[in-house]
């Protein structure tokens, strides 16, 4: 026989469940779904649409290429000051987005620290241009790559990497014919996480790049932009951005969920 | 000789310091009980785990400071660590290809090795969906590709059920015998080292205790951990010629020690007694039923008395004599069957 379940414990869970699910069910209850085929055709949310995928996707490029080995270097090497790097690596994880944009200005903007030797160097000048959303989202998601990458790492067996050392394997032979093939679940998955927060950034992104229509004015740009003036169409692009969060769940669930059960 | 070494590995709370040598095809065993240092003396050889101090010295060139992936070193792990996202052929193939031989070449050389395992039909399978001792020889055939000098086998049986571990003990001495560089092989199993070894060193909290062929080590232990695993009684006494004096009691043997010496029996040898047997049979003495368990087909008894001894006796016996612990007993050893050597 089950025992009872304790009504502190369920009141409490029942009440937070509730505030989870009850704005995205308000989401769907309120969409105007009649006009919803006509106003997804619309130039101005394929634009943002097509912008976002492409500055996420981007943006996930980056994190991967610099990101994995980064977590190598904190899951596999001992130097003075890993532990405060590691550190460090994580702190765009908890600090509020636009402080993230309003650091990265200061730094790449046109009177920064690197971006004025940019424009002088080569005349290239990041913020307020799409190439600026990419390096945004990239400051904002890559922790969650490193986190992610770095676990999965940490969990591998070491004792494989030694096996391939014993054969002739050179460490960065290891790393891509060994280490990197035992963690791609874990990268898969860092990377999703990665995608899924990119293309959800908003505060560094409208700090850093701005809000230009087709440049930079990413989904949730445009929805913050479209509640201000047609609710509805906020309402629409909202859907879209929910519709794709519970697609990557979908697909995350196959990879985690059905791979530990 | 192939393999000089001497392997000195410093821990906290631990020192291993042993010497090592090993000739062509010669297949030396390093036998001990667990946390003796053996697998990190195999480590050291590998290049897996740093030297304190010491030297590998490998067909006369020294490899100590050599990383793990330029010594001609091939090994064997325990739980044979075969790459899980690659197939057979390739977990064979992986080492030819970083020595840098053509996709081709070292696939062709792959084949061949598995060829020579019997699993030719398994090139293109996953280590996963291998049995026990396929896996151990996907892992030999691995560890054979890179052409090493120096083959390390760590527990290569132990991942085995008893059921296949038999024939698998011996096919793997056929495999080994045909290796010509030398091979170092480790192991806790002191049946599988008696099979599989040329020569036996047993290694005890880091140091070696004995070395020797594995017929005279069964013959004479010289430490308890030894007589343990090859199944003697075993006392350390003084010796004058005749006998050896062992606490109190005086052992007479086939052979003739002066000095400090070893006794070493059977359990089998010692015969049990309600009351001091009629005549005069030589090494006998009286002591008290410590403990009885089964062993095999007989019963071993162990009697606690000047010296500790195990005694098998058959089944039969344990009711006719009514032995229960507690009980005082008479116990004798053959003198035919007591060996002394010097200690």
């Amino acid at each position: 026989m089950r025992s009872r379940v304790p009504w502190l414990l369920v009141v409490p869970a029942v009440l937070g469940m509730a505030f989870l699910v009850l704005p995205l069910a308000g989401l769907l209850v309120r969409a105007p779904w009649s006009t919803l085929p006509r106003r997804l055709s619309e130039p101005q949310v394929l634009e943002a649409l097509r912008l976002s995928l492409v500055t996420a996707s981007l943006a996930t490029v980056i994190c991967l290429v610099l990101g994995v080995p980064l977590a190598w270097l904190l899951a596999r090497t001992d130097f003075p000051g890993r532990r405060l790097l590691r550190a460090l690596v994580t702190v765009p994880l908890v600090l509020p987005p636009v402080v993230g944009g309003v650091a990265l200005l200061l730094v790449l903007g046109r009177r920064g620290l690197v971006g004025q030797w940019l424009e002088s160097a080569f005349g290239f000048s990041l913020p307020f241009t799409t190439a600026g959303v990419v390096v945004a989202e990239a400051f904002v998601a890559m922790p969650f790559l490193v986190i992610a990458v770095e676990g999965a790492l940490r969990a591998a067996d070491v004792r494989y990497e030694e096996a391939a050392a014993t054969l002739g394997a050179s460490r960065f032979t290891v790393f891509r014919r060994v280490t990197l093939p035992l963690v791609a679940p874990g990268v898969l998955a860092g990377g999703v996480l990665c995608w899924a927060r990119a293309l959800g950034e908003f505060g560094a992104t409208i700090t850093f790049a701005g809000n230009f229509p087709g440049r930079t004015q990413t989904m949730p740009l445009a929805v913050y932009l479209a509640l201000e003036t047609e609710p509805e169409a906020a309402i629409v692009l909202s859907l879209v951005l929910l519709a794709v969060s519970v697609l990557i769940l979908v697909a995350l669930r196959d990879r985690w969920v059905g791979a530990a059960a | 000789m192939t393999l000089r070494a001497r392997i000195v590995v410093e821990r906290p709370a631990f020192r291993l310091d042993l010497d090592l040598t090993v000739g062509r095809g010669e297949v030396v065993t390093l036998l001990g009980p667990n946390g003796a240092g053996k697998t990190t003396a195999l480590r050291a050889l590998a290049g897996l785990t740093p030297l304190t101090e010491g030297s590998i010295e490998l067909d006369g060139v020294r490899i100590e400071h050599e990383p793990a992936e330029r010594r001609p070193v091939g090994v064997v792990f325990q739980d044979y660590l075969l790459f899980p996202h690659l197939s057979a052929l390739d977990n064979v193939a992986f080492g030819p290809r970083c020595q840098g031989r053509s996709k081709a070449e070292a696939r062709r050389r792959a084949e061949e090795l598995l060829d020579r395992m019997g699993l030719a039909e398994f090139s293109s399978v996953r280590p996963r969906r291998l049995s026990g001792g396929q896996a151990q020889r996907v892992a030999l055939a691995r560890a054979l590709a890179v052409e090493p000098r120096l083959l390390l086998l760590d527990e290569p049986l132990a991942a085995l059920d008893a059921h296949t571990r038999l024939e698998i003990r011996s096919e793997l001495r056929r495999r080994l015998t045909g290796f010509d560089g030398a091979t170092v092989l480790v192991t806790h199993d002191p049946l599988d080292a008696m099979v599989l070894a040329d020569r036996l060193v047993v290694v005890e909290n880091g140091a070696v205790v004995q070395e020797g062929a594995p017929t005279e080590i069964a013959r004479r232990p010289r430490t308890d951990y030894v007589a343990r695993l090859v199944g003697l009684n075993l006392y350390r006494g003084e010796g004058d010629g005749d006998r050896v004096t062992v606490g109190g009691l005086s052992f007479a043997a086939e052979e003739h020690v002066t000095g400090p010496a070893f006794v070493a029996f059977a359990p089998r040898a010692v015969a049990l007694y309600r009351a001091r047997p009629d005549g005069s049979p030589r090494n006998l003495w009286e002591g008290r039923i410590d403990g009885i368990e089964r062993h095999g087909d007989n019963v071993r008894v162990h009697v606690d008395g000047p010296v500790a001894v195990a005694a098998d006796v058959t089944p039969a016996a344990v009711a006719e004599l009514d032995l229960t612990p507690g009980r005082p007993i008479w116990v004798s050893v053959k003198a035919t069957e007591t060996h002394a050597y010097p200690a």
